[in-house]
């Protein structure tokens, strides 16, 4: 999977499930400062990336993932080990 | 002691989204239920037959965090919290600003809880539920959602109480307020309509199987009932001090008088005559009236063989010796059960606002005992100024609420 199909994909959730607006999505933004995702929205967070990457998230690989830049580098790792 | 009165009222049923629209079909007498063909294929229903409402829409209304907490019923009373807001003219800054409450009845949260279990059967892993699941699945899910969306800051729980849910909630609410505990209490009822939460009830043969006439499935007191019709939605009143209200310059729709209860320590399923009795009796002697001022009784009867006639023997012991007008409006919403003591009060305030008393539909013959009652065959345009309530469930349990058109 390319780069930019997964940035695609998981903006794409952002803003149809979290209803964020598109021009807030750069990779600076702060998951919890600046796009209000709380610890029960990451929950969900987990839930679209098993089902979009198809993969499993666990608690402790999250806890880095502090801004979106650092979440597209997470999933693109995980889905590049899986291929 | 307070006065107690309500200043808001809202519902979203099979027989409307608002009080407009159920205020004409109770007056036109307009059947909520359908054949869902749904409940024949995959999973084989013995009845088919159900109350039909439409999903809401909340997305651009609500947003997702407080959204994906409600279960449907959820939605349901949230839609008609918002309505009895608006009437009884509050909002969220005045809540947030004093105390008041909420007291919910609702019993079940089945659909959630098998989707949960669905999920984890096929995932073998919690974490892949999502996060609403758990907030849906509580019985508490519509008090535990609606005082956070609202930001209420006073008494905050649920009341299950099986089929008299909502008529307790209401009950309660005055208690608390007339006793000086609290100066508003949102009250209501909230039902799920989805096949598989009446699944084990539809397995006992509760549920009329007239499936060939779907609106002439519920005929409460009726000599050829043969069972209910599930059905849900939700409503909502806002019970508050007459003090409050005045205070607030709300409109005073009307004033709860009392609120009777009874356990019938007898059987779990078959009501009887002496619980029921009592509770009416309580309510009566409570709200310090002669029963003959009584105008109109809204009945509990669900159209049930053994309950209707019970619920006959019953009133015409009380006021078989000045025969007020009966309806079950079940007749035409179904068994709106968990919700059904609340939308029941709705409906009456409804007619009495309007100057009617709607018609217990599909009275076609009586039975011996439905015969000994005054039943509104057809709408009645009649001034209402008292009402009684009943609501009954499972495990004996009675509610009878009486209320009074509000005069100074």
């Amino acid at each position: 999977m390319e780069k930019q199909e997964i940035i695609k994909t998981i903006n794409t959730f952002l803003i149809e499930e979290f209803e964020l607006d598109e021009s807030k999505l750069t990779p600076e933004a702060n998951l919890r400062d600046d796009l209000e995702i709380e610890s029960l929205d990451f929950v969900d967070i987990v839930v679209v990336i098993e089902k979009e990457f198809g993969f499993k998230v666990k608690g402790e690989e999250m806890v880095n993932v502090r801004n979106l830049g650092d979440l597209y580098n997470y999933i693109i790792e995980k889905v590049n080990q899986k291929e | 002691m307070n006065r107690v009165v309500i200043t808001g009222m809202g519902i979203y049923s099979v027989l409307g989204k608002n009080i407009d629209e159920v205020r004409n079909s109770l007056y036109e007498g307009k059947s909520g239920i359908v054949y869902d063909p749904e409940r024949k294929k995959d999973i084989i229903f013995r009845s088919a037959l159900t109350g039909a409402i439409e999903k809401p829409v909340l997305k651009g209304i609500l947003d997702r965090r407080s959204r994906i907490g409600l279960p449907e019923q959820g939605e349901y009373a949230y839609l008609s919290t918002i309505e009895a807001m608006k009437l009884a003219k509050l909002d969220q800054e005045y809540f947030e600003k004093n105390d008041a409450g909420i007291l919910f009845g609702n019993d079940s949260s089945s659909l959630p809880v098998i989707q949960a279990i669905d999920l984890m059967r096929e995932k073998k892993d919690t974490t892949l539920i999502g996060s609403g699941s758990i907030f849906q699945s509580m019985n508490s899910t519509v008090s535990m959602n609606l005082s956070v969306i609202f930001k209420l800051r006073g008494i905050n729980f649920t009341i299950s109480g099986a089929c008299a849910s909502g008529s307790h909630s209401i009950g309660l609410g005055f208690f608390l307020i007339k006793h000086g505990y609290q100066e508003m209490v949102v009250c209501g009822g909230a039902q799920e309509l989805n096949p598989y939460s009446v699944g084990s009830f539809d397995g006992i043969s509760a549920f009329s199987v007239r499936e060939n006439e779907p609106t002439k499935a519920s005929r409460p007191f009726d000599r050829d009932r043969d069972g209910l019709v599930p059905s849900g939605g939700a409503a909502t009143v806002i019970l508050e001090s007459y003090e409050s209200a005045k205070r607030r310059g709300a409109n005073i729709i009307a004033e709860v008088l009392s609120y009777g209860f009874s356990s019938n320590g007898d059987h779990i399923s078959v009501p009887n005559v002496e619980g029921p009795v009592k509770a009416m009796g309580m309510s009566v002697k409570q709200a310090g009236i002669d029963s003959r001022e009584l105008d109109y009784i809204n009945a509990h009867a669900t159209s049930t063989p053994v309950g209707d006639m019970n619920e006959a023997k019953a009133l015409d012991q009380l006021f078989g010796h000045f025969k007020p007008h009966v309806s079950s409006t079940k007749s035409m919403t179904g068994h709106e059960m968990w919700m059904a003591g609340a939308s029941e009060v709705v409906y009456s305030l409804i007619m009495m606002q309007n100057d009617f008393v709607a018609p217990n539909i599909n009275f076609e013959n009586p039975d011996e005992f439905s015969a000994k009652l005054n039943i509104a065959q057809k709408t009645v345009n009649k001034k209402i100024n008292i009402f009684l309530s009943n609501s009954f469930g499972f495990g004996g349990t009675n509610s009878a609420l009486i209320i009074k058109k509000f005069i100074e």
